[in-house]
């Protein structure tokens, strides 16, 4: 067990730094540097001498390896580089909106596993019932319906409808306002939920379908156990593998969607900071974002993998 | 003589789930052609001060936006657009995809590993950001988005691709071939690629969701090729403003995109079904 929890440690770690790689060359890819990001055209009225002290600054020109070591140098050092547009330090910029974002990634889960399970579990038990066509209902919409036009429908609706738009106050964090934090972060989270739980559903109604004619759900019920203690102890135990898998890909795809989210709700999260540097051009904060996203990606993973050996003892190494 | 089976167009016309798919993708692909062809009810960018946000009417059946332009119109040339890149970004993504994993289920040992752990790299960075960090260093152009879109989707492509090489390598006919002195580009291509087609096109019809939605996340959020160029995502971040006036202007983008995100989703269910008639249970049930 311990053995193999740090092979997949290791290949974690290889994963990541691929993935440094990758995220590097792209913004290499950049037309301009760093200098022209930041003077824009006047950088053509540099003198030759200013130029050089400049580039030498910002380490352009040296060869893209140099560069990369000395990126990830300091990234394991903590120094996640400095800010091109507001000249604040990068880590502090992503310590600020780390947490926001994991409240809603996590808020959202929540949300999009309440909706999953319970629809997906008894809709299962009486299929094409009222609950299970009211689920797939959810589910065409959840899964169809883009997250920015739920949201953006959202906001609409309940500022014009209910003149209440929480997120139109400064953002209050969870420790601060717990009650204004929470209206601020339901209806984000309720709009990445419904995709989520979208997804979720499916997998969780096509898994206990199958398990429910299988042998062991009869002897349960054959047994005389409650219905509870056979839909939840031995039904939705035995079809649970397929829906952590799915519940990690869309914690996946979550990490992706609250970038549109934060958006249209005004959170100052991971995925705001991201966009705004991106308009801004500001590349040591839009790759340090991203890497910390990918980060999270991966751990996601990696646990979604560990998880399987405890819910499903077969697939314990022998 | 035998009977033939059902051909496979029929097949899918049978698949309830296939059926809705040919019907919404071919709506929204008449609406694109329609305007690709100049074919709108009115010039989508002409202005129109007499009719700004008119709601839905004979005239203008998707209303009209802030400066009076015809909202079907311009929805009609965003779908346009958005087709153009979310196909290309397919494109991208199928041929790379399958080309890779072909040579990975193939070739075996080291070109597999390299490529397996590169796709892994890059599955490990969720697309959409990937899209956003391409976007950011090539710009907003339509092709750059393409690209953009493309790439993340090419890990799918090599996976789906890959299992099934890897078990027809070592398949009798194959085996057959090789013994009779094919060549390896002749396996793969003639004998191999044909069987993993089925495969592909599910998941290209998928990737074409994906796309669709993919790039209208990127507009939303500025990033999508600049205006005039009309565009679905971009219509929906402008309506923002509007909509608790005029909820047309948040409506007919989303319209738009929910259908074609939808129809690509159900065609992709229903190829999925006539190419592989055992995972249908998860549908039928």
């Amino acid at each position: 067990m311990l053995a193999s929890v740090a092979r997949r440690l290791l290949s974690m770690l290889v994963t990541l730094l691929g993935v440094s790689v990758i995220i590097f060359l792209v913004l290499r890819l950049l037309p301009g540097n760093a200098v022209t990001a930041q003077m824009g055209v006047s950088a053509g009225l540099l003198s030759h001498a200013q130029r050089v002290a400049l580039d030498h600054y910002y380490g352009v020109g040296e060869p893209f390896f140099r560069q990369y070591v000395s990126w990830l140098g300091s990234m394991l050092t903590g120094n996640l580089g400095v800010s091109l547009s507001s000249r604040t330090s990068v880590a502090s910029l992503v310590g600020a909106a780390l947490p926001v974002t994991l409240e809603l990634a996590i808020a959202s889960m929540v949300i999009g596993e309440l909706i999953g399970v319970l629809f997906g579990v008894f809709g299962s038990l009486r299929p094409r019932g009222v609950v299970d066509n009211a689920g797939q209902g959810v589910a065409v919409v959840g899964l169809g319906v883009p997250s920015f036009v739920i949201g953006t429908g959202l906001v609409t609706f309940l500022a014009s409808s209910f003149h209440y738009f929480p997120s139109s106050r400064a953002f209050a964090g969870l420790f601060f306002n717990p009650w204004l934090n929470l209206q601020q972060i339901f209806f984000p989270a309720l709009t990445l939920g419904l995709g989520v739980g979208a997804a979720i559903m499916r997998t969780t109604r096509a898994a206990m379908l199958e398990v429910v004619s299988t042998g062991f759900a009869r002897t349960a019920r054959g047994k005389g156990l409650s219905k509870f203690v056979v839909t939840w102890k031995h039904l939705f135990l035995g079809a649970l593998v397929p829906v952590v898998t799915m519940s990690g890909i869309q914690l996946g795809y979550l990490l992706g969607g609250t970038v549109v989210v934060e958006q249209i709700f005004v959170l100052p999260g991971l995925g705001r900071l991201l966009v705004n540097s991106i308009s801004n051009r500001d590349f040591p904060v839009v790759q340090s974002v991203t890497l910390v996203f990918a980060a999270g990606f991966i751990v996601v993973n990696m646990l979604t993998d560990m998880l399987y050996t405890l819910i499903d003892p077969r697939t314990r190494a022998r | 003589m035998t009977r033939r089976r059902p051909g496979f167009l029929t097949g899918l016309w049978l698949n309830p789930a296939g059926r809705a798919g040919c019907v919404l993708v071919g709506l929204v692909v008449v609406g694109g052609l329609l305007a690709a062809v100049g074919a709108t009810p009115y010039n989508a960018q002409l202005q129109n001060p007499l009719t700004t946000l008119k709601g839905p009417s004979l005239g203008h059946p998707f209303g009209t936006d802030q400066f009076g332009r015809d909202l079907l119109s311009l929805v009609l040339e965003g779908l346009w657009v958005s087709l153009k890149i979310a196909f290309l970004a397919v494109a991208i993504a199928g041929v790379a995809g399958t080309l890779a994993g072909i040579i990975a289920g193939y070739l075996g040992r080291w070109t597999s590993a390299l490529i397996m752990r590169v796709t892994d790299m890059l599955f490990a960075i969720p697309a959409i950001l990937l899209a956003l960090a391409i976007v950011t260093a090539l710009g907003p152009g339509a092709l750059d988005s393409a690209l953009a879109i493309g790439v993340g989707y090419v890990p799918i492509f090599v996976r789906v691709v890959r299992g099934p090489v890897l078990s027809l390598r070592t398949a009798g006919y194959v085996q057959a071939g090789r013994v009779l002195g094919f060549s390896s580009t002749r396996l793969l291509f003639r004998h191999i690629l044909p069987n993993v087609a089925g495969t592909v096109a599910v998941q290209a019809s998928l990737a074409l969701a994906w796309s669709v939605l993919a790039e209208a996340s990127l507009s939303f959020l500025g990033l999508g090729p600049p205006p005039p160029t009309a565009s679905l995502g971009e219509m929906v971040s402008q309506s923002s403003s509007l909509a608790s006036q005029a909820w047309w202007t948040l409506a007919a983008p989303s319209v738009a995109i929910v259908v074609a995100v939808i129809g690509f989703n159900f065609l992709g269910d229903g190829l999925r079904d006539v190419f592989d008639p055992r995972s249908r249970t998860a549908l039928a049930a």
